[in-house]
């Protein structure tokens, strides 16, 4: 066994048995943190295939960001774990045959059986290309010239959901004090200072 | 004795020959790791000596001077002490999360210098997508934190968790695309490409035509190492100490080392970035062959502690910001500059004007 098919093993191992993990574990914060250690196990699978970019944003998106922010609500609910655990055993039989028909499309279009959609039968005379090839600028190539539509429309898509997101959330609530920095940095002392003379007093 | 050394080598060739390829080159890689971790580890030690006794002098204080000459060994005497402290760990906390925090906040800030280059081919490992890689890394130190800050089951170290959480995902944006631009100036990922397209003296570095994105890049490298005047995750007049309130001995020294270790980082990386590494500022201006023109690890060390220098003098300086203004500063400021910046960059590459004409046209 050479130290690649060590390493992928152990790689596969980890993604699996943190999968596992994710739908076992009692904690949310637990299983979120397995989702974490399956995203990272995947991307070091990726990038033993030659797919660094792929890997490489995986974890910067994925791990860096979508899970911090997921991880950030899941710490701040307070979970009644008891509760949670109840109704599994009502629950197996469809979320077992949910399983079962994602497992069964898997292996329908990436597996020996079914048509090759994806091509797997090419895998076996994949060709390891040398230091110099870079999947970044690979990967650049094809999304600006074959796929540029796709490519744009996802974009479009992605920015048509960070405004409505923000939309969503931009709502003044006339309760809510606000600090506007540029008015705080804007004032002066005769706009609240008044000085007012008057004539001095003798009390007699 | 001569004879006795020939055969020391002889012995140790055979044991070396003795291993199969594949152990050799891990032995290889090991051995280059330690010889990167040992100076970074030195170096951390040393930079918070330099933080106490730069804040010293800048208080008109002497700062620590009785461990050692001049208190040279104050790092040490700190680290026994941390060393042989009791690691408490609190009654009602998870104990595995607690315990794995800090070395998920140590981890990322090491395993990035894996692509740094020091000098020209002096570097662990050459990738291609190395920049790509060194964001990734720093994007994920924030988990030790986080971590932390929910397993130690304390209303101030949760606090000081979820504002470290939004404080980074915030600014890595800004960060990120303060990087892109630097890609788009290089054409390249790859980090010793970087420092080479900025060769030819100090007019070409990439810090005079990315100003701006320097001003962010290396701002936004403050916030993400939670240091003064962005460190509201500490905030000791208001949560204590944050996130690492439950920690002690040396489980809260990791903590410590992992913040020195990314300040280093974060520095290093603007020297890379923006001022063209170990290349020489006096290149071009000096005779041929004079040292002072000759780039070397000097330029890059020299480049990253005006940096590391940088950060001790923010902290002795600015004030602490209040936390909607950190926000404020990261999503209403920063990335606008940034995304004008690149869209006037790529107006720059277009018209051919820039440093980065010749490299591009080039591709």
């Amino acid at each position: 066994m050479t130290i690649t098919d060590f390493l992928f093993f152990a790689f596969a191992g980890a993604t699996i048995m943190a999968a596992l993990g994710v739908v076992t574990s009692r904690n949310p914060v637990h299983s979120a943190l397995f989702l974490v250690l399956t995203f990272f196990s995947c991307s070091a699978i990726w990038l033993m295939l030659e797919a660094e970019f792929l890997a490489i944003t995986l974890v910067l998106v994925y791990v860096g960001a979508v899970m911090v922010l997921f991880l950030f609500v899941v710490m701040m609910l307070d979970i009644n774990v008891a509760k949670m655990r109840e109704g599994f055993v009502s629950y197996l039989p469809i979320g077992g045959l949910f399983a079962f028909l994602m497992l069964a499309v898997m292996v329908y279009v990436v597996g020996p059986v079914g048509p090759d959609v994806m091509g797997a039968a090419a895998l076996d005379n994949a060709v390891q290309h040398g230091p110099e090839y870079s999947n970044t600028e690979e990967l650049g190539k094809i999304l600006y010239t074959d796929y540029v539509l796709a490519f744009e429309i996802a974009a479009i898509i992605l920015l048509v959901a960070i405004i409505a997101a923000i939309a969503l959330t931009l709502r003044r609530r006339p309760t809510t004090k606000y600090q506007t920095p540029s008015k705080q940095i804007k004032v002066k002392s005769a706009d609240r200072l008044k000085v007012i003379k008057s004539d001095a007093e003798v009390l007699k | 004795m001569n004879e006795m050394i020939d055969n020391l080598l002889t012995t140790g060739l055979e044991i070396w020959n003795w291993f199969p390829a594949d152990w050799q080159t891990l032995l290889l890689i090991l051995g280059k790791i330690i010889l990167i971790l040992v100076p970074l580890m030195i170096c951390v030690a040393y930079i918070t000596y330099a933080e106490r006794k730069i804040i010293g002098y800048m208080q008109i204080r002497i700062g620590p001077n009785r461990v050692g000459p001049r208190g040279w060994l104050q790092p040490i005497a700190d680290a026994m002490k941390l060393l042989f402290k009791e690691v408490i760990i609190p009654t009602k906390s998870d104990k595995y999360l607690f315990l794995i925090a800090p070395v998920l906040a140590i981890m990322p800030a090491l395993a990035a210098w894996a692509v740094i280059p020091f000098d020209r081919g002096v570097v662990l490992t050459d990738v291609n997508a190395g920049l790509l890689y060194v964001l990734a890394l720093t994007s994920i130190g924030v988990y030790g934190v986080i971590i932390a800050g929910w397993a130690s089951n304390s209303k101030y170290a949760i606090l000081s968790s979820l504002r470290v959480g939004a404080q980074i995902v915030a600014y890595e944006i800004a960060m990120g695309f303060a990087l892109v631009g630097v890609v788009m100036a290089s054409g390249s990922l790859n980090m010793s490409d970087i420092v080479e397209g900025q060769a030819g003296g100090m007019s070409s570095w990439y810090i005079w035509p990315l100003l701006p994105l320097f001003f962010v890049y290396f701002i936004s490298g403050v916030a993400e190492t939670n240091r003064a005047p962005f460190d509201v995750a500490e905030g000791e007049s208001e949560i204590v100490a944050g996130f690492h309130v439950e920690y002690s001995g040396m489980a809260f020294a990791v903590f410590f080392l992992a913040e020195y270790a990314n300040i280093i980082l974060i520095s290093s990386l603007t020297a890379l970035l923006f001022l063209g590494g170990w290349l020489s500022p006096f290149e071009g201006l000096v005779e041929a062959g004079h040292w002072l023109g000759a780039s070397s690890f000097f330029w890059f060390f020299a480049k990253a502690c005006f940096f590391a220098f940088c950060f001790l003098w923010f902290r002795a300086t600015f004030p602490r910001y209040r936390y909607d203004q950190i926000m404020r500063l990261g999503w209403k400021v920063f990335i606008p500059v940034t995304i004008v910046w690149l869209f006037v960059e790529g107006l720059m590459i277009v018209a051919e004007v820039g440093p980065w004409a010749a490299s591009t046209g080039a591709v």
